[in-house]
């Protein structure tokens, strides 16, 4: 496939390795912010060459995993009603709340419908004009704008029986909220690749010069994260702290300002609970009162109850990479892909589901 | 782990909820010295020789698609069981769960389908059922086959027969049948050249084990759970490692975009015309000479190999250069966006 | 936490500043074809060119001169290398 394969080539990898160890002059903590880039480390098991002075920390860049349990009760309270049918990404089927999971609800008769694109659930809802359909959705920066542009769609095509409840997130508050943590030592952030696409690489400029953090926005291919990795050693080594673009083909340095635009005509920011860090304020995106006919929590009357954690998980701590899966009693034992505690273990990105998949010996 | 509630779709996905299912409610209730092999097929002694007996259903949504239809899939995946234990095919049951309101059509579909399958594999249906359920209680059919095959006196294939040397041979590429399958449901409409690979290959085993007696150790086709899953098992039975090198892994280019688009890994997509033959590493190279001259292993590659490592354990060596754990499936494989 | 793949582009539908039809790609990777949503992609695509897909949407036209680049010190990066250890060999 052009423009992955290149950037998988063991050619590249060899010498970019061999780079990267004789750059790094001392141990260095970065965290990746997004759960594909997680997926990707192990996926093409860059731990077992990458030096040992570099520790990678994974950080609370996977919504599913963030979406708190308060958000997929609701959703499952939505699937569970007369006449409703939810339309999800594939991600979300597994995850627990506080009262089981959509592939519960399923299986207790939920209509529950996996779908590629949010286009596809408005698709359903032409195809079942009898049933109120529901896209479920969570996502950052990257997806809200598809979101948005689907809202404007079902606007075109006068559909009454399509909602969207929006459990999105957007990154920047988050990143600030973590940093704040004065317990977080971090030498430097590895920046989502696809979310910058959106925001821009210039979105992480208050991060370097507030907190004095290196900032490299990276590309999801092995030589993408290596070249990425590599930036950041020689700004540690310079004792620089700036923003670098490592993923200059997919991603400006002032982003994509017409899904920027798309996004804000039908969302705005508000205060939203993340799982694991709590509120942060003005960090998730409500559709606006202008489009509040397809805002399924107005439509169905929701009211979010916020669920404690479960007991012993470290998820939280993990979130902010300050502790590893493995520090985390239930890891492996009450806490495993197939039952999942906490929401790490569910989605595939999470951080305690790729140890257990890939790290776990 | 506590039992769970109810079934689910990942009890049915061929990975670890299966696996859980088999063992903490039909092993200890339903056990016995046979069964416990857990293999493709069940070997019985009869005193007279050594019966191959296996059973599958067939469940497949949609029922027609590229490549082929449940029909065929019913009889080459019985079949399959009964050749992955070096057995040749003997017979075929067919049993049919129709759904009220089914078009006649399809039905005589479905059956010009298997009685083609049957006769270009030579092995006939010598028994069958037929049920129908109300509208609404299956989904408009399911299959049943079960098999019987003879196994000659000196085969002997087991999946705890592999031992650390032996190569791991794949008898072309993986994951068209899975992917092909997913594409074909609603909502994700891929456009593209993706094929079923459903495919008798009882005659490929016969091939390999004539020509080169004792080479080959174990056999399995990796149908749900795919080749990573497969190897897991074996792994687990002969109490070995397996490592896999990634490049030499055969996935068609269509699939593999595919794979990437809905991010999916074709380690795990579901196979129904393949097989993993563990095969003695000094007649590795015969071995995969045999299976290339057949087109059934026309694209057959060596793409690992078994060592001593912690038993159970499965190692995928990058393309990247790196190494990771490639563990079973844990549950159905679905499209994901992150 | 966002999957996207590169596709190149084989057919545009509708046009970038009228919203009032569909604006639509048709893509293309190792054969395998798909309709997109170019809604919000940034640089309105021509024929040939890649989209960055995203659940269904292109949400960037790739920059191949970018690409090139990358790829161009990669490669020298990587004949560098070769060159190197070359040389090393034949040190005492």
């Amino acid at each position: 496939m052009k423009y992955v394969s290149e950037f998988r080539d063991k050619k590249f990898i060899v010498p970019l390795v061999a780079e990267l160890r004789r750059i790094i002059d001392r141990p260095l903590r970065i965290m990746e912010v997004c759960g594909t880039h997680t997926m990707a480390i192990f996926r093409h098991g860059l731990r077992a060459i990458l030096p040992e002075e570099l520790e990678l920390i994974s950080g609370p860049g996977c919504p599913v995993c963030v979406t708190s349990a308060a958000h997929i009760d609701a959703f499952i309270d939505i699937a569970a009603r007369d006449g409703v049918r939810v339309a999800i990404f594939g991600d979300l089927f597994r995850v627990p709340g506080a009262s089981g999971s959509l592939a519960r609800a399923q299986s207790m008769g939920a209509r529950v419908e996996i779908v590629y694109s949010p286009m596809d659930a408005l698709t359903l809802a032409e195809k079942y004009p009898g049933e109120e359909v529901v896209f479920l959705s969570v996502g950052f920066e990257t997806t809200i704008p598809l979101v948005a542009a689907t809202i404007l769609e079902a606007e075109r095509r006068e559909l009454d029986n399509f909602t969207v409840f929006s459990a999105h997130k957007i990154m920047p508050p988050a990143l600030a909220a973590l940093l704040d943590d004065p317990e977080l030592r971090l030498d430097g952030l590895l920046c989502p690749g696809h979310v910058s696409t959106i925001i821009g690489a210039a979105a992480y400029a208050p991060l370097a010069e507030n907190y004095g953090l290196s900032c490299v926005v990276a590309g999801f291919e092995p030589v993408d994260i290596l070249q990425a990795v590599i930036l950041l050693a020689k700004q540690a080594r310079e004792k620089r702290s700036v923003v670098e673009n490592g993923y200059a083909r997919a991603v400006s340095w002032q982003g994509n300002p017409r899904a920027r635009k798309l996004m804000s005509d039908v969302f705005a920011p508000v205060d939203c609970q993340w799982r694991g860090l709590g509120v942060i304020p003005a960090s998730g995106m409500a559709i606006r009162e202008r489009y509040g006919c397809f805002d399924a929590e107005k439509r169905f009357a929701i009211r979010l109850t916020e669920a404690p954690e479960p007991k012993g998980c470290l998820c939280g701590q993990i979130l902010k990479g300050k502790k590893n899966p493995a520090d985390c009693p239930l890891f492996a034992g009450r806490c495993t892909p197939l039952a999942p505690v906490g929401p790490c273990m569910v989605s595939s990105e999470g951080t305690c589901a790729a140890y257990y998949r890939y790290a776990r010996v | 782990m506590k039992p769970l509630a109810t079934i689910l779709l990942d009890h049915g996905s061929g990975g670890r909820a299966s696996q859980e299912l088999i063992r903490n409610l039909f092993l200890p209730h339903l056990d016995n010295p046979v069964l416990a092999c857990m293999e493709d097929s069940a070997l019985v002694d009869t005193g007279a020789g050594r019966l191959a007996f296996t059973t599958d259903s067939y469940v497949v949504d949609p029922i027609f698609f590229p490549g082929g239809d449940i029909g065929r899939l019913a009889v080459n995946g019985t079949i399959n069981d009964l050749a992955m234990r070096g057995a040749r095919p003997i017979c075929l049951s067919l049993a049919l769960i129709l759904e009220e309101g089914l078009p006649m059509e399809d039905l005589q579909r479905i059956i010009l389908s298997v009685q083609a399958a049957c006769r270009g594999a030579d092995v006939p249906v010598v028994t069958g059922d037929t049920k129908v359920v109300p509208r609404g209680k299956g989904d408009k059919i399911f299959i049943n086959t079960s098999g019987i095959g003879l196994v000659d006196g000196d085969v002997q294939i087991s999946a705890m027969n592999a031992r650390p040397g032996d190569a791991v041979i794949l008898s072309g590429s993986m994951g068209d049948h899975g992917i092909t399958i997913l594409t074909q449901r609603a909502g994700l409409s891929l456009q593209g050249d993706l094929t079923s690979d459903t495919m008798a290959l009882h005659r490929l085993v016969r091939k390999m084990l004539d020509e080169a007696p004792g080479a080959v150790h174990t056999l399995r086709d990796p149908t749900r759970g795919g080749v990573a899953t497969s190897l897991n098992e074996i792994a687990e039975a002969a109490r070995v490692s397996v490592e896999l090198e990634e490049g030499d892994i055969p996935v068609k280019p269509e699939v593999g975009a595919a794979c990437e688009i809905l991010g999916m890994d074709p380690l795990y997509l579901a196979n129904e015309g393949k097989l993993l033959a563990l095969v003695d590493k000094d007649h590795a190279g015969r071995v995969l000479d045999i299976m290339r001259s057949l087109p059934e292993g026309a694209d057959a590659a060596i793409i690992g190999r078994v060592t001593a490592g912690p038993a159970g354990r499965v190692v995928l060596k990058t393309i990247a250069g790196g190494a990771r754990i490639a563990p079973s499936l844990t549950g159905e494989p679905l499209p994901r966006i992150c | 936490m966002c999957l996207a793949v590169p596709m190149r582009v084989l057919a545009v539908k509708g046009n970038e500043n009228d919203i009032s039809t569909p604006r639509i790609g048709i893509v293309e990777a190792q054969g395998i074809e798909k309709e997109v949503r170019l809604d919000l992609v940034d640089r309105w695509p021509a024929i040939g060119d890649y989209l960055i897909i995203h659940a269904g949407f292109a949400i960037h036209t790739l920059d191949a001169e970018e690409a090139e680049i990358n790829l161009r010190l990669l490669r020298e990066m990587a004949a560098g290398v070769a060159g190197v250890t070359e040389g090393d060999k034949g040190s005492p």
